[in-house]
């Protein structure tokens, strides 16, 4: 059974939520694409600082 | 020869005081009054509290760098303010009690020219029956807000999970412990570290892990939640939170205040008046923030404590302090320079500045009990604070008493936040997060009151990468190492 099933059957208030599928928790945490995304990441916050000071 | 004293040697007052010795010199004198031997990056008691950290990892020793920054350091508690001097001199003063360096309890007056307040918060256990005492954390719960606290709350977590391994289901009870709390976004991350343990442990399935909030939404933590771009959408916070809280199984409890504490149970009150009892095994619930209650006297000796602090033990500053209703709250009610309206020497920085009003909506009760998060001065802003104020005393004291004062308001700066859902170099995930700017501005941006542009989440190792990251590069900044100034607050 999809993991997705079992957590929106756990409870009536995570029916009404959005659970991520087993792709996009992959994704969460491969290597590639998170390494990728630590750059971009790292970018947005740095601007978000040079705003900030 | 001018000297400034810094009381509180935390990320702001450490922040104060590092920058304006360095911009000072010698010639003039920094002299930093704080309780604590040691240094502590908050943010990573929460792996000292799942036990992925030691407390020694995430603090170290003082003296030594006060030392070589030419900081007078002082290990003591300041009790009170006397900014007009006394019948004798004319000259300001604060008094302290030293906690160590040989001298515990006994009573000095140190003179300033400048003063900054950087004492943070009380951890105001008192607040709730059967939380604590005063500032003292009690025994039925535990706390990560200090390394001794999460130190302790990684040792009764091992029980719970031991018992646990052994078959026996247990419940988990993480949150606020009071109906006006801040600090949700600590709670947030130690729930779902704790829960990742579990998993990694095998022993998930025998854990209910439940979430105790005085947000009237998930998500809110503390900034009425946030509006963020993401898959071509602008979504609310409230559903990535509860989308996180879904998939990860932790059912939650919101709008809820935490109204007494026992053994084993909290009792606790929810928006819309109803009361109930939930029971745990373990619980961490964060207790509600207060001014270190620090008194004032005028130079006949009578109090005026109430001049310079808000009842809530916050220090006045030039911000709007017009109590008006939520529809009229606006990004200029909030500080900008953090200098006290009455003392133009005085200035607080962080979390010890009394903000004009909350972020998030304020709600109550029917029966008229108040339930919404207190505003939050989470790191980013109580460093960019800290420097704005050194910089502004260091143009004071070079240029004289009309320089202009260094100007940076919430309302303007934005926050770069990583909450951590889990810790591990390959398995770890952390929600990596960027508000513009910090308090809402629904002038600028009527809809949700900061720039989409700006303002982004979202969950992966990267954000654990870079929250591990962080962890070292500002203990490495806190130390003086070299280039720290080069690292940004
Ligand atoms: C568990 C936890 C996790 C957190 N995680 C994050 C995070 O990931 N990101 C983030 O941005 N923020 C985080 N925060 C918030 C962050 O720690 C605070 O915003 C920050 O520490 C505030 O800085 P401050 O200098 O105002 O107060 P503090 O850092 O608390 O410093 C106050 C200092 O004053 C001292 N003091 C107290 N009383 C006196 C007195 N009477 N006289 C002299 N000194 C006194 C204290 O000992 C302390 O050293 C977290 C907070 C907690 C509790």
């Amino acid at each position: 059974m999809k993991k997705e099933e079992l957590n929106f059957a756990r409870n009536e208030r995570f029916q009404l939520t959005m659970i991520p599928s087993a792709f996009v928790k992959k994704m969460r945490t491969c290597l590639v694409w998170q390494f990728f995304r630590f750059m971009v990441i790292n970018i947005k916050m740095l601007i978000v600082v040079a705003k900030s000071h | 020869m001018a000297r400034l004293v810094v009381l509180g040697g935390g990320v702001a007052g450490h922040t104060t005081a590092t920058f304006a010795a360095k911009w000072l010199g010698s010639g003039h004198e920094v002299v930093v009054v704080t309780p604590n031997s040691k240094w502590n990056w908050i943010p990573s008691n929460i792996w000292v509290g799942v036990g992925e950290m030691k407390k020694e990892e995430v603090v170290f020793d003082l003296a030594p760098v006060y030392a070589k920054a030419g900081i007078t350091y002082k290990q003591a508690l300041a009790v009170s303010i006397n900014p007009e001097g006394n019948a004798d001199s004319d000259k300001p003063f604060v008094t302290i009690e030293y906690t160590g360096q040989g001298k515990a309890g006994e009573s000095e007056t140190i003179e300033y020219d400048y003063l900054v307040n950087a004492t943070g918060p009380k951890l105001n256990f008192g607040a709730t029956p059967g939380l604590g005492e005063g500032g003292q954390m009690g025994e039925h719960t535990v706390s990560v807000c200090t390394a001794d606290h999460a130190e302790h709350a990684y040792h009764e977590l091992q029980k719970v999970f031991e018992k646990a391994k052994n078959g026996e289901k247990q419940k988990i009870l993480v949150g606020t412990g009071h109906g006006l709390c801040t600090c949700q976004g600590a709670a947030f991350e130690y729930i779902f570290n704790i829960e990742h343990e579990a998993n990694k442990a095998g022993i998930r399935d025998n854990l209910d892990i439940k979430w105790i909030s005085n947000e009237s939404f998930l998500g809110d933590f503390g900034m009425g939640g946030l509006h963020m771009k993401v898959g071509g959408y602008v979504v609310s916070s409230r559903l990535f939170a509860e989308s996180l809280f879904a998939e990860r199984g932790v059912d939650w409890l919101i709008g809820a205040h935490t109204s007494k504490v026992e053994k084993g149970k909290v009792e606790y009150e929810l928006l819309d008046g109803t009361k109930g009892e939930e029971t745990f095994d373990f619980a961490m619930l964060i207790p509600p923030f207060a001014g270190v209650g620090l008194k004032a006297y005028a130079k006949d000796g009578s109090d005026i404590t109430d001049k310079l602090f808000a009842p809530n033990g916050f220090m006045k500053v030039d911000a709007d302090y017009t109590p008006k209703p939520f529809e009229e709250w606006k990004a200029s009610d909030w500080p900008k320079n953090y200098q006290t309206p009455d003392y133009k020497n005085i200035f607080a920085a962080g979390i010890s500045f009394a903000p004009p009003h909350p972020i998030s909506k304020i709600m109550e009760s029917p029966n008229g009990t108040p339930i919404y998060p207190t505003p939050p001065r989470t790191g980013m802003p109580a460093g960019i604070i800290g420097k704005a104020v050194a910089a502004s005393v260091y143009d004071l004291i070079t240029k004289g008493e009309d320089a202009h004062l260094h100007e940076i308001s919430m309302a303007e700066m934005g926050a770069a936040c990583v909450a951590s859902a889990g810790k591990g170099v390959f398995d770890g995930t952390a929600a990596a997060m960027t508000v513009y700017p910090v308090v809402p501005d629904f002038e600028k941006y009527p809809g949700t009151g900061r720039d989409t542009d700006y303002t982004f989440g979202e969950i992966g190792l990267a954000g654990h990468w870079i929250k591990h990251i962080l962890h070292y590069m500002f203990i490495y900044k806190a130390k003086l190492l070299p280039g720290w100034t080069l690292i940004p607050e």
